[in-house]
């Protein structure tokens, strides 16, 4: 038997697999036809103090491979999602702890949302993961994820903040991820989640009009798999951070790469619109990989690249 | 409850130049499904990565599932290509469907391959009338299904070319008006194009009459996780795939 566990800086978990934010909505919706018992966890979609309206139609485009959203993570507020969501999800069968995406206008509302979370007496939550790509109002809308000193003031903010294990989702589209993985390391976070979509555009030729209502989105799917490996090798390489890593997971060999590549777990997101028994399969390819290579625990996986 | 099935293709059979019913085995989904829900269909003849494809339910019973569609895009045009004796990964039922009774006569107004829900309805339903309309005779779908069913129909054409010459509001607002003289109750249900939608909803509003709208949208999930299939209502934007895609008229916001 392989030893499936793994801990992601304080936060631990049963199973290497988990999903990922803003494909698995706020957990529950899943539950009649997913079975939850191979997840280390489930990450509910972006949550924020008050509501949001989310970006207009047409919010996804499907593309080789892939697929753009805009999504505009739309939510109900974070009082919804304690009361409302958490209170369905506590009636689902064999749950992992949930990681709750937060995400915030400003740097106050990040920490007010992290210390709501945090005090709010639900066993569920084990941890929080910091969307840093969202506009920053008060910054003229650049996101608080692409300037190094910006993020680590937030992510200090939130640290101070919460005891929960903090995690931060970091964009792929840097120059280098090195800067972004010490600001987040200085500033007190516990993990890192690589990576959020990139940034994309789809057409339509014949109206002459961006395809999204919002203009432009998110890739995300099977294509960025290799972008994603490459981001989480590279942070790796800078930092002991462990990293929950995600990006085009739809089978087990993916997951693997990520592993090797430095990850401590993976998630699945977008393969799940397609096939949702994809994260139980990806549990059990890991765990047949292990037996095969003589690894007594998925541990061993993490960063264990053989490299001359 | 929701179910993952994989299903045997019974048949995916081309009616129509370019429509097509497939059925499906999928027993456990055929006995909840109600009249106005949609199935989630994974393409088998797609790439794997590939989303799934919702369709409204034309017939759901004996353990089989019927959808009826169109050949719009590169999904359908590969859903066309599965065989008999295949199987399709089927995911249902889903969404708010209509609601099982009607007070009085249903008044059934369909658009293009909208009709589908309203035939399963009116399987359901003692008395309904069928409002149809198309741009041609050979837009209008599934007609002799809903004669074996015993409906009324209304048929009309833009171009003249079968029943009522002009637009499908044309022979529902001769019928309301008849109705309405004769003080008789009346419901009305509507799938089809959002201008269709639309003029069915104010009509509702209108006569203070109960009014039924499924309204089609793009989809990733199906499952209420993603967000994407989203519809104007007066709770906000909400999601076609499980607070629809059947909605009252008086919730929407168009």
């Amino acid at each position: 038997m392989v030893n499936m566990a793994v801990n992601l800086g304080g936060f631990t978990m049963r199973s290497p697999v988990a999903t990922a934010s803003g494909t698995f909505g706020y957990g529950h919706e899943y539950r009649d036809i997913v079975d939850y018992s191979k997840l280390g966890a489930v990450t509910a979609k972006g949550v924020r103090m008050e509501p949001w309206p989310g970006n207009a139609m047409m919010r996804h485009a499907e593309v080789p491979g892939g697929l753009v959203n805009a999504i505009g993570l739309q939510g109900m507020g974070v009082k919804h999602f304690l009361e409302r969501d958490m209170m369905i999800y506590s009636l689902v069968k064999n749950a992992p702890p949930v990681i709750v995406n937060i995400w915030g206008g400003s740097e106050d509302e990040y920490a007010q949302v992290a210390e709501t979370l945090s005090t709010a007496g639900k066993p569920q939550i084990g941890a929080l993961e910091m969307n840093v790509s969202c506009p920053n109002v008060k910054a003229g809308g650049h996101t608080f994820g692409q300037d190094p000193k910006v993020l680590f003031s937030v992510v200090s903010k939130v640290r101070a903040a919460t005891r929960l294990p903090l995690i931060v989702k970091l964009a792929p589209n840097v120059p280098s991820i090195a800067p972004y993985v010490k600001a987040c390391e200085d500033a007190g976070a516990d993990a890192l989640s690589l990576i959020n979509t990139i940034p994309a555009m789809v057409i339509d030729i014949e109206k002459r009009v961006p395809v999204l209502g919002n203009r432009t989105g998110g890739l995300s799917g099977r294509c960025v798999h290799p972008v994603a490996v490459k981001v989480v090798y590279d942070a790796h390489k800078v930092s002991k951070l462990p990293i929950l890593a995600m990006g085009g997971v739809y089978e087990a060999k993916d997951a693997i790469e990520f592993l090797l590549a430095g990850a401590s777990a993976v998630a699945i997101g977008t393969a799940t619109f397609s096939a949702p028994d994809t994260a139980a399969k990806v549990y059990d390819g890991i765990s047949d990989y292990c037996e095969r290579h003589g690894f007594e625990s998925v541990g061993e996986l993490t960063g264990a690249l053989c490299e001359s | 409850m929701k179910y993952n099935e994989t299903a045997k293709v019974l048949e995916n059979r081309e009616f129509s130049a370019g429509y097509r019913y497939l059925t499906v085995e999928a027993p456990k989904q055929a006995a909840e499904m109600q009249p106005g829900q949609f199935v989630h269909i994974r393409v088998p003849t797609l790439e794997t990565s590939a989303l799934r494809r919702p369709f409204s339910v034309f017939d759901a019973q004996d353990g089989k599932v019927t959808v009826l569609y169109k050949e719009v895009g590169r999904g359908t045009a590969a859903l066309s290509k599965v065989q008999p004796g295949e199987t399709v990964e089927i995911q249902g039922p889903l969404g708010r469907g209509f609601p099982a009774k009607c007070d009085g006569v249903a008044l059934l107004v369909g658009g293009g391959f909208g009709v589908a829900p309203l035939h399963f309805l009116a399987k359901r339903l003692p008395r309904s009338i069928l409002f149809v309309g198309g741009r041609t005779k050979g837009d209008l779908l599934a007609l002799d299904k809903f004669e074996a069913l015993g409906v009324e129909m209304k048929v009309s054409t833009n171009d003249g070319s079968l029943g009522y010459k002009g637009f499908v509001v044309g022979p529902l607002d001769e019928t309301i008006n008849e109705l309405r003289a004769k003080g008789e109750k009346f419901e009305l249900f509507t799938c089809g194009p959002d201008g269709l939608l639309k003029a069915v909803t104010e009509r509702a509003l209108a006569l203070k009459v109960p009014g039924w709208i499924s309204v089609d949208r793009h989809m990733i999930c199906g499952m209420g996780a993603c967000f994407a299939c989203i519809q104007k209502t007066v709770r906000g934007n909400s999601r076609c795939c499980i607070e629809g895609p059947v909605f009252k008229a008086e919730e929407l916001v168009w």
